[in-house]
């Protein structure tokens, strides 16, 4: 293991691994989100597991933690490195006849998803933090549901929910199949790969739109 | 037709250049872009200017040393050719043209258009070789049997001409495009086997080492190649790293 993080191709491929594992877990959190739609009580019961199980809390949450930062710690270095290697810029730069937008702008894309992800810490998980841990308040098995209806009751709120998700399946669209290529998979499943990634840039984060939206509008 | 052209001009490695606005007349849409600037420098020199410098040498798109970013492209908007294929047909009467160097911190500007791709040479040096005894019992390559497939990917990527397109074209500037057809060219053959785990490590190293940039897999690289080498064998190249790295 000699090149652990010091050479272009290990740095992007921990780059493509963080990506995959965030790719999992947005997965699994939506699966459990949508239960919400389906089932208050399942949501609830998930939601319950999901916080108190010493696993998920202390094993499985600070890892997750850990793969966003890297992730776009690793991001921002990538990025300062890049341009770097373009010291003097060209008066006239097509960069669109080569190359998609979305491509292009993975860190505008990323630093959207990151601000999302600030004002979700601070919606969720530091209340959360705070109810369990510091005001050490009694477990109540039903408060899910409720908090998490009572979140989208804001339009701001929800429409910064809507703009984050669909900037996230723009960084999705072309982040899928990009993680396969550095991962060094390309052969005779990428066009499948290519499908399955656009698919599911576009299922994930608009099903998480259409939760929010759901709840937004079932208060009313 | 008549043009304007927008021309990088920089003395030598040390000044500072700046884009310079030429005109030119009667160009027949049949010349390559460099006739065209034969032209110009004809006419530079005959007004007792100095003319354009730029890299050129086969004229027939197999050598790799003619450059130019056009209009933002490398070798233009055409695809699949170099600058000296590209004919003054794709462009239009009154049309302005930027011409400039290829830009990248590991390709300094040394006069003009002219720029320093030696940094190639280096990552090539680095391990594009192998290794073979040629003190008189030098084994007949055809004596080793290569499978048709792999034989015709090492044929492709070996048709890489060096010439920086990719570099040119790349939003960063990166590289990967070019190190990965001549980390391939011998992956693929049992001739590479030998120095397989070395020369992937010491070519991307030496890369690093030049100040090129990280693939983002824009793939802006395989669109302006002129040998239409394929973001294959960047995902061979990675394959073979993390192979070796794993080995130690
Ligand atoms: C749930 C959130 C996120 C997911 C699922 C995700 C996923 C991915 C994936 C799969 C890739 C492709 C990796 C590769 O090409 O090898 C990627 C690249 C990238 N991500 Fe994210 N990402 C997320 C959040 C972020 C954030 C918050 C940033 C912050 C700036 C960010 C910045 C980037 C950048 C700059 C790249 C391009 C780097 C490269 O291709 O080498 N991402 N992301
Ligand atoms: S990979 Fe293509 S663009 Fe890059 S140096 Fe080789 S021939 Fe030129
Ligand atoms: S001059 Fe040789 S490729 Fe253009």
């Amino acid at each position: 293991m000699s090149g652990l993080l010091n050479t272009s191709i290990a740095r992007k491929i921990a780059m493509a691994l963080s990506g995959l594992f965030l790719i999992i877990f947005l997965t699994q959190h939506f699966v459990i989100n949508f239960t919400s739609v389906v089932s208050p009580e399942n949501f609830n019961e998930i939601s319950h597991f999901m916080g108190t199980n010493a696993l998920v809390q202390f094993l499985l949450q600070p890892v997750l933690i850990f793969g966003v930062v890297f992730h776009f710690v690793m991001g921002f270095a990538l990025e300062l490195k890049n341009r770097q290697a373009r010291n003097a810029k060209y008066a006239m730069y097509k960069g669109s006849a080569n190359a998609s937008w979305v491509s292009r702008n993975m860190i505008i894309s990323g630093m959207v998803v990151l601000a999302f992800l600030g004002l979700h810490f601070y919606d969720f998980w530091v209340p959360e933090m705070v109810y369990k841990y510091i005001e050490f308040n009694p477990e109540d098995p039903a408060r899910y549901f409720p908090e998490l209806v009572h979140k989208f009751e804001s339009p701001v709120r929800t429409g910064i929910y809507v703009v984050s998700f669909a900037l996230l399946a723009l960084h999705l669209w072309h982040g899928f199949q990009s993680a396969f290529q550095t991962m060094g998979v390309n052969n005779k499943y990428t066009p499948a790969i290519k499908t399955l990634g656009k698919t599911f840039a576009v299922v994930i984060p608009f099903g998480f739109v259409f939760i929010a939206l759901f709840h937004h509008f079932n208060q009313f | 037709m008549n043009l304007k052209l927008k021309i990088w001009r920089q003395k030598d490695a040390d000044s500072a250049g700046k884009m310079v606005d030429y005109e030119i007349s009667d160009v027949s849409p049949d010349m390559s872009f460099l006739e065209m600037l034969d032209v110009l420098n004809e006419d530079l020199i005959a007004k007792g200017d100095d003319p354009v410098e730029f890299d050129h040498d086969c004229r027939e798109g197999i050598c790799g040393a003619c450059s130019l970013q056009i209009n933002g492209e490398p070798h233009g908007p055409d695809r699949g050719v170099t600058t000296c294929q590209l004919h003054m047909r794709k462009f239009k009467d009154g049309d302005t043209i930027y011409i400039e160097p290829f830009r990248a911190k590991a390709f300094p500007v040394v006069k003009d258009l002219i720029v320093d791709r030696s940094s190639f040479d280096r990552i090539q040096q680095a391990g594009g070789y192998i290794s073979v005894n040629t003190s008189g019992n030098t084994i007949d390559a055809n004596a080793i049997p290569v499978n048709k497939h792999d034989a015709d990917k090492a044929f492709d990527a070996a048709t890489c001409i060096g010439c920086g397109a990719c570099v040119a074209a790349c939003k960063n500037a990166s590289a990967m495009l070019f190190t990965s057809a001549k980390v391939s060219q011998f992956a693929l053959l049992p001739q590479g086997q030998v120095e397989a785990t070395d020369r992937v490590m010491n070519m991307v190293r030496q890369m690093d080492l030049e100040g090129f940039g990280n693939c983002t897999n824009t793939g802006a690289c395989e669109i302006e190649c002129p040998k239409g080498i394929s973001l294959e064998n960047i995902a061979r190249m990675n394959r073979e790293y993390l192979a070796a790295s794993l080995k130690g």
